[in-house]
């Protein structure tokens, strides 16, 4: 035994705590990603996590720094309250499609549009997963949910909300980008998307949202593997992943 | 120091300023403009945080960062804006967090008007948002007492840890009187907010800001300590004036603006030999109980005047616990009730003049 190695462990960037979320569901790695990224940039013991209503409520207890619960929907809005009295301090949100594309799209695109010096940590899986599989704004055509039976109608439901896209047309927003974590590759990615956005907030360049393409097994009737299959056939073709805006291209 | 004279909702944005206010969130609505506009200036040059946010909702829930990280807090509305900021408001109260609401009263429902009211009495009594919690309640009658009062909720918020509302009316925010900023204010034994999620964690563990308590027994536990702190409000920290009482045959009971023109009734009725009464609540919660334990024998009967339709009228009676006959005159809509209105209804109510 004493020639062990480490060549993985936890993150130290998370609790011990048990993670409550459902088997398959992507939301663990991107968690992990997030706690990884805080971390490595030595910002940990500095940093105020703002969680938000839905399945990542509970976050509070699983990254390991500063956290504050926020009303659904609210959490830019208590990030930009912490985050002006406290500006050394780094603030993120982590909100999911239902919080931040429908009940919170207010306070998520004046944080932008004020220019607030935070993080957003945006995770779709195009359903409202913690109320048991509602219909969201960024639900796809066609798509069953528990409130679109017969699949998401565009003539009386519209046409799913394409966040980054949007946030990326507000003057005030930095940075924004949409990643994947559905292979090792693309984990790889959404971890550099991530690295750069709290670089961009510890410089004080400005306001950055990573959206993170999701997927929800148990409310989309899947496996975990044909979810990912799914997230791959059906949502990236919907939601290119990339760049959206970055005002400091070029900058050394 | 000397007296300045100044429009009310400007010096109780200084009164803030004075108090050590760190940050303000806020969204426009009349008529308490002035104080947010006095802020945008002045909270700059202290070097603190103005931040006029994208509505009510959102402010809220920027002081509710920004108290949940430490700081002093403030935000100040009208009536329909302080309905839009009760969720903020209760999950502050549910996460124990301090902070100082001013809300300058307009008449209502729905949108209203934009005149002075007092029909928010029911809103900031009890609780306005969700679940089982009150707001420490203050209603200044001057504006003196109103800077007073605002320098004190500070670290009243502080020492409870619960969100204070400064009530006052559309007239106290736009009339004008000479106020001294620097009175001396009661002393509270604040701690250090060991407690603030602010990312500063050098040397503790880390902090969280919370209401959600999933585990029954959990959520039970934090509803009764939640209780005990509004049981303390009730026991000690209740806050009321008696006017005139010493043999008084009738007693106006009032608060805020109303109360100043019940002072004036009652020198009119002096003039007529009539020796009436103003029970004042200062805090409408706690409501003031103990002062109506006090009032002398020779009372026999109280009059509620609001400028409502009677929303303090029933915590008078619970106050009163059936002893003396109640009757109430109210003005709304933005209409102030005038001393003769109060004098004639004390008249109809004693019987007309005395002449001995």
């Amino acid at each position: 035994m004493n020639n062990v190695k480490i060549v993985y462990e936890k993150s130290k960037g998370l609790t011990d705590k048990h993670l409550t979320y459902c088997p398959g569901c992507t939301h663990g790695i991107i968690h992990k990603l997030v706690a990884e990224t805080l971390v490595e940039l030595d910002l940990l013991d500095h940093t105020v996590g703002v969680s938000s209503v839905g399945c990542s409520v509970l976050n509070y207890d699983f990254f390991n720094c500063d956290m504050q619960q926020a009303a659904h929907g609210r959490a830019p809005a208590v990030a930009t309250g912490i985050k002006r009295v406290k500006p050394n301090s780094i603030v993120f949100t982590y909100q999911g499609d239902g919080d931040l594309a429908s009940i919170g799209i207010a306070e998520a695109i004046h944080a932008a549009h004020r220019g607030e010096n935070i993080t957003i940590v945006f995770v779709n899986n195009a359903i409202y997963g913690m109320t048991g599989g509602q219909m969201a704004p960024t639900t796809l055509v066609g798509q069953k949910t528990t409130t679109s039976p017969n699949g998401r109608d565009p003539k009386t439901q519209g046409l799913p909300l394409k966040i980054a896209e949007m946030m990326a047309t507000i003057p005030g927003a930095t940075y924004v980008e949409r990643v994947s974590v559905h292979n090792p590759a693309h984990v790889r990615k959404a971890k550099k998307a991530l690295m750069k956005a709290f670089t961009i907030q510890k410089e004080n360049k400005g306001f950055t949202l990573i959206e993170f393409i999701s997927t929800c097994p148990v409310n989309w009737g899947m496996t975990p593997k044909d979810a990912v299959d799914w997230a791959v056939d059906n949502m990236i073709p919907y939601y290119p992943l990339g760049v959206y805006k970055d005002t400091t291209e070029g900058e050394k | 120091m000397s007296k300045v004279l100044m429009k009310g909702n400007e010096a109780m944005a200084l009164a803030a300023i004075k108090a050590g206010c760190e940050a303000f969130y806020g969204y426009p609505i009349t008529p308490q403009n002035e104080l947010p506009e006095y802020l945008s200036k002045h909270m700059a040059l202290n070097g603190r945080v103005f931040v006029q946010a994208e509505s009510e909702v959102a402010a809220i829930n920027m002081v509710y960062g920004a108290a949940g990280a430490g700081a002093r807090v403030l935000t100040s509305s009208s009536s329909p804006g302080i309905a839009l900021k009760q969720e903020g408001i209760s999950y502050m109260a549910g996460s124990e967090l301090p902070a100082v609401i001013i809300n300058v009263m307009r008449g209502g429902p729905g949108l209203g008007g934009i005149q002075p009211s007092q029909s928010d009495y029911k809103q900031i009594t009890r609780g306005g948002g969700n679940g089982d919690y009150y707001l420490y309640a203050l209603a200044p009658e001057t504006l003196q007492e109103a800077v007073d009062l605002i320098k004190e909720a500070f670290d009243i918020a502080d020492y409870f840890r619960n969100p204070v509302m400064i009530a006052v009316d559309g007239l106290i925010g736009q009339m004008m009187e000479p106020v001294d900023l620097d009175n001396k204010i009661p002393a509270w034994d604040l701690k250090p907010k060991i407690w603030a999620a602010d990312g500063n964690r050098e040397n503790r563990e880390r902090n969280i800001i919370n209401s959600l308590y999933l585990d029954p027994a959990d959520l039970e536990k934090h509803n009764f300590h939640l209780k005990a702190k509004y049981d303390e409000m009730r026991k000690n920290h209740q806050r009321y004036e008696l006017v005139n009482m010493e043999n008084a045959e009738i007693a106006i009971v009032a608060y805020g603006s109303v109360s100043r023109i019940a002072r004036s009734a009652i020198e009119i009725l002096a003039e007529k030999g009539i020796k009436c009464g103003i029970v004042r609540p200062i805090t409408l919660f706690p409501y003031p109980i103990n002062a109506f334990r006090e009032i002398p024998a020779s009372v026999k009967n109280l009059l509620v005047v609001e400028m409502s339709t009677g929303q303090m009228l029933e915590d008078v009676k619970i106050a009163n616990e059936c002893r003396l006959p109640i009757d109430f005159f109210g003005r709304v809509g933005g209409i102030i009730p005038e001393a003769s209105e109060i004098v004639e209804k004390v008249l109809e109510i004693i019987g007309g003049e005395k002449h001995e």
